[in-house]
């Protein structure tokens, strides 16, 4: 239990995937404009990593490994990512169609989200089990909406700033992404010194 | 002439990752030190060449419904080739680049260019576009990788520089570093080319993904962004 517990706390603030990793950066700076907007890419991030995992995780365990077919992981996954996607959303639309409303225009842009694939390789990598595996997932998921969620807050304040001219959109946007980044390397030592 | 614009135009003027904006996640991710952005680069652009050769002879076979899972079954493929090849010939540089290699195949850099190039020109023209695109990454990657290593540690390419050694503020090789580096730079490009008025924001159109994503959304956000 403490060891998941471990596994979820780095994977939501020490390894934070967008602020440490740079996995996901492009809904991160395309979509945190809004925080109700951010909140709903977060939401759908979590949602699709996790099922992305619980698929590809027993893919790669019991159909790839065994057969001595590992060099294909990079093909089989995104496949799958994609086809999951896809699944998920007509699935949505057909039967829960209030949470389609709400998550459906975020789905297909997931497909090609670097932190999904970046999260299923991730854990056969760490050589986490099915249970690690998810759990890990969730928090990378976690951590990609507090970022997301965070830095929207930060992007209200930057739209009224008074920038230099060649700084404006991106750039400063950026620089502050840095300067939050920052504060997320506080937690840094947090891990070892609550659980050691 | 014509091709010699289209090899070009990719280094400076349409730079993928300074003046589009796409691939950020592994030009803030692997440019920690020189030698990582460069052997990252090197990969990216293998593949960019190779997919957009192979799209672009395949463009009239491709049924333009699917056409996005096919690029991506392509990409994929000659991703794990270059994975193999590094990890058979150069092992020290894919345990470096560790997953990031893999995530070559959601680089919005190469996908982007099957969509917007590779899918409407010749064998030709797309592989002069994906070498002048490929080396325009490598060239920023490299830069932001100098910039980093020289200040935040003090050393290029693996070279000791003893002026800059001891005053090296390792912050510029962790992640903050990499997002101000890049912020900086973006801005000096914008900067320079000022006048031509680079597009400054991920927008819809210079997105990928934007035959895949809901056309509404794009169309409600363009019109916010309008008023």
């Amino acid at each position: 239990m403490k060891e998941l517990i471990v596994i979820l706390m780095s994977a939501v603030l020490v390894d934070n995937y967008v602020l440490n990793k740079f996995l996901g950066i492009c809904p991160f700076l395309g979509v945190s404009k809004k925080s109700d907007q951010a909140v709903g890419m977060g939401v759908s991030v979590i949602f699709v990593m996790l099922v992305a995992t619980a698929a590809t995780w027993p893919i790669q365990t019991y159909l790839l490994n065994p057969n001595g077919l590992g060099y294909l992981q990079t093909i089989v996954f995104i496949l799958v990512i994609a086809a999951l996607v896809q699944f998920v959303e007509i699935f949505l639309k057909k039967f829960i169609p209030a949470l389609h409303k709400s998550l459906g225009v975020y789905l297909p842009l997931i497909t090609t989200n670097c932190a999904v694939l970046g999260v299923t390789i991730n854990n056969i990598t760490d050589e986490y089990n099915f249970i690690q595996s998810m759990v890990s997932s969730l928090g990378c998921g976690l951590g990609f909406l507090l970022a997301m969620w965070l830095f929207a807050g930060v992007r209200n304040r930057l739209e009224e700033s008074d920038a230099p001219e060649c700084f404006k959109g991106m750039p400063i946007t950026l620089v502050a992404a840095s300067i939050v980044s920052v504060a997320f390397m506080g937690f840094g030592g947090i891990i070892d010194k609550l659980f050691a | 002439m014509k091709k010699l614009g289209i090899l070009l135009k990719g280094i400076i003027k349409e730079n993928p990752v300074l003046v589009l904006l796409l691939g950020t996640c592994p030009a803030l991710a692997t440019t920690t030190g020189v030698i990582s952005a460069l052997a990252m680069g090197v990969a990216a652009t293998a593949v960019l060449i190779c997919s957009n050769i192979v799209i672009s002879a395949l463009r009239k076979a491709i049924p333009d419904k699917v056409r996005i899972p096919c690029y991506i079954v392509v990409i994929a493929g000659f991703v794990s080739v270059v994975q193999m090849l590094m990890q058979a010939y150069f092992p020290d540089l894919y345990d470096m680049l560790g997953v990031y290699l893999a995530l070559i195949v959601v680089n919005c850099i190469i996908l982007g260019r099957a969509e917007m190039f590779a899918r409407k020109n010749g064998i030709i023209d797309s592989a002069l576009d994906g070498i002048g695109m490929g080396l325009g990454f490598t060239l920023a990657l490299v830069l932001m990788g100098s910039i980093r290593e020289v200040i935040g540690a003090g050393t290029w390419a693996g070279i000791e520089l003893t002026a800059i050694k001891p005053y090296a503020v390792s912050i510029m090789t962790a992640a903050p570093g990499g997002f101000l580096v890049f912020g900086c730079l973006i801005a000096l490009v914008n900067k320079v080319l000022s006048g031509k008025k680079a597009n400054k924001e991920l927008s819809c159109a210079g997105c990928p993904n934007a035959a895949l994503c809901n056309k509404e959304n794009c169309e409600t956000e363009a019109k916010e962004e309008n008023k």
